[in-house]
């Protein structure tokens, strides 16, 4: 019998430093040691994947890169706690365990033809990175690609040359923001919601997708229920502690419904009228 | 189709047909499964085990894996034929409910390979705990649901139900050892009738489960918070509470990975890396501990994940009453 919680062994590819200081953030590029399952794993933008550290144990992070992108998975990890700490000791060549890919993701096929909206905050851009790439990717599968994205200061905001590269595109339209001003800033001040007040995108053909701290997720979804958008064309995709990631430990559970299996992607549609702490 | 199995046979269905028996025994001054070598090791007349038999299918801790260095060893077992004797109908139900859980999606090799090895011979209850509850959740003394076979004590002999194919196969199979049940069913029902009529509590739960949907916001769950002294006693002896921790254990360049009973009502249980925690009161863990058994499994798997067994009730150290609290519930 195949044990789900056997992790794969992976190489760490590449490192790149997104964000410095206390709370560093690092990208890891990882390839699974087997070469065939390397080019055959696939998953859908949004789904996450166990990353373990022998010694030290192991977390559930959203794969920050998209499926599109074959050979290689991305994680981008905030520096938080016991694995993460350790995590961000690695270099390059160091071994990792990868097993997945866990949750629905997002429903890439039935968004086909729509608008996206992607509202971001910190390092909840990670899962919504993936879901970016892949419309890039397919381009023509879908309609006009909005990025909206914040953060605290400019040494917190993540992806910062992908951005600066998108901004140079036409066919993508990126809308940064940063908390409070800075010199030098010439970007959008203020919370994440505030921008997208601001923004007022039609909600005609399109689809929201948010991710970030839960108190922005809030206020993001109040606004665009402001905006006009209706419960099924907005999408979260939500984090709680895990152990397992397959349904089994416990603790991730939102209601009836548990974040590492019927998650970690909801329309607002079903979260609205679920009761339970998030 | 019933049989009967002399006492006499017992010793030879445990020490000839090639499984390890695990059964009842006094040990440290409580009962609990242990492996028996024979049938007077076994305490036939106890109560209930204050610790659930699903520790012989989820362990308190077990090993996943081990590794050294970045070498990893499975560590999922591959147990040889196993045999629980004296299971209670109660305890049985709990694997039931709990093997759509550790099969959804992703087979548990650990639960299912102990699971699949193992044939459960439960013991009829004759003499109810005074917290048990059984016969409100829909199952008896007497019931075989998650059973294999089920032995009903009839002095010098045991009547012997089949409750599924792995059951009537191991009749089959060991044909010698089971002579033919003649007039016995008749009083076997007579004693199942009379262990029914000795449950001391009952408590209707039909209702819960779409009840309890519309109160979540109510005070109600500060009351039972309130007394809670969150010791987990309630969640670590419960048959059918599943939650458990993953941590690495290490030294030097060999460790191990192993999961260990947790329980919903630790404040740790649901803490993130940032500090930010769902569930940061008693209040709300407790009502998590009800709407999961109650509300949210019969939403995921069509089952009350309560057997009825009372142990809750029996070791809760400020005597929280399960079933006087599920009474308020089903009075609002």
């Amino acid at each position: 019998m195949e044990n789900p919680y056997v992790p794969i062994s992976s190489t760490i590819v590449n490192l790149k430093e997104e964000v410095k200081g206390e709370r560093a953030i690092t990208t890891f590029r990882t390839e699974f040691k087997d070469k065939k399952l390397a080019e055959s794993f696939d998953f859908i933008p949004g789904q996450c994947a166990m990353v373990t550290l022998l010694g030290k144990g192991e977390c559930f992070f959203a794969i920050s890169s998209s499926p599109t992108k074959k050979g290689y998975l991305e994680f981008s990890v905030m520096k938080l706690g016991k694995v993460t700490d350790a995590l961000h000791e690695l270099e390059i060549d160091d071994v990792l365990g990868v097993r997945g890919p866990y949750g629905n993701g997002f429903p890439v096929d039935e968004w086909k033809g729509k608008n996206i909206l992607c509202i971001g905050g910190g390092i909840g851009q990670a899962p919504l990175r993936s879901l970016i790439q892949y419309v890039m990717d397919n381009r023509k599968d879908f309609g006009k690609l909005d990025v909206i994205y914040g953060a605290r200061s400019t040494a917190d905001l993540c992806y910062m040359d992908e951005f600066e590269e998108m901004e140079a595109r036409d066919d993508v339209d990126v809308h940064l923001s940063i908390d409070k001003a800075e010199d030098g800033w010439k970007r959008f001040v203020g919370f994440v919601p505030d921008n997208l007040k601001r923004l007022a995108p039609s909600p005609k053909d399109t689809i929201a997708i948010t991710c970030g701290p839960p108190i922005m997720i809030k206020f993001v979804i109040q606004a665009l229920e402001g905006l006009g958008f209706t419960p099924d064309q907005i999408f979260t995709t939500l984090e709680m502690r895990m152990k397992c990631g397959i349904g089994k430990c416990g603790r991730c559970n939102i209601g009836s419904l548990y974040v590492c299996k019927d998650g970690p992607v909801f329309s607002w549609e079903v979260l609205k009228d679920v009761k339970g702490e998030m | 189709m019933d049989a009967i199995l002399n006492k006499d046979n017992l010793d030879e269905l445990i020490t000839k047909l090639g499984y390890e028996v695990l059964a009842p025994v006094k040990k440290d001054k409580t009962v609990s499964f242990e492996t028996v070598k024979k049938a007077s090791d076994i305490a036939w007349g106890s109560a209930n085990t204050a610790v659930p038999p699903k520790r012989l299918f989820f362990p308190q801790t077990e090993e996943l894996f081990t590794y050294d260095g970045d070498e990893i060893t499975d560590r999922a077992p591959k147990p040889e034929k196993r045999l629980v004797l004296g299971i209670r109908p109660c305890d049985a139900r709990s694997f039931a409910i709990l093997d759509p859980l550790f099969t959804k999606d992703f087979n548990d090799p650990y639960y299912k390979n102990r699971r699949d090895n193992t044939v459960l011979v439960g013991l009829a209850c004759t003499a109810p705990g005074r917290n048990c509850f059984c016969t409100s959740l829909g199952a008896g003394p007497f019931d075989t649901k998650g059973l294999d076979l089920l032995l009903v004590d009839l002095g010098d002999k045991f009547l012997v139900r089949s409750a599924s194919e792995k059951g009537e196969k191991f009749l089959a199979e060991n044909k010698s050892l089971f002579g033919e049940a003649g007039n016995d069913a008749a009083a076997a029902d007579e004693l199942k009738a009379k262990a029914e009529g000795m449950m001391h509590r009952t408590i209707d739960v039909s209702t819960l489960p779409t009840k309890l949907k519309t109160l979540f916001d109510d005070p109600i769950w500060d009351d039972l918070a309130q007394t809670c002294v969150g010791c987990y006693a309630c969640t670590y002896l419960c048959p059918t509470c599943h939650c458990f921790d993953i941590q690495d254990e290490v030294r030097g360049k060999k460790g191990r990975r192993i999961r260990i009973w947790d329980s919903c009502v630790n404040p740790e249980y649901t803490l993130h890396a940032s500090g930010y925690n769902p569930r940061p009161g008693r209040t709300n863990r407790m009502r998590n501990r009800i709407l999961h058994k109650y509300q949210y499994y019969p939403e995921n798997f069509d089952v009350i994940a309560c057997v009825g067994c009372g142990r809750c009730i029996d070791h809760c150290p400020v005597s929280n009453d399960l079933v006087e609290f599920l009474g308020k519930i089903g009075g609002k």
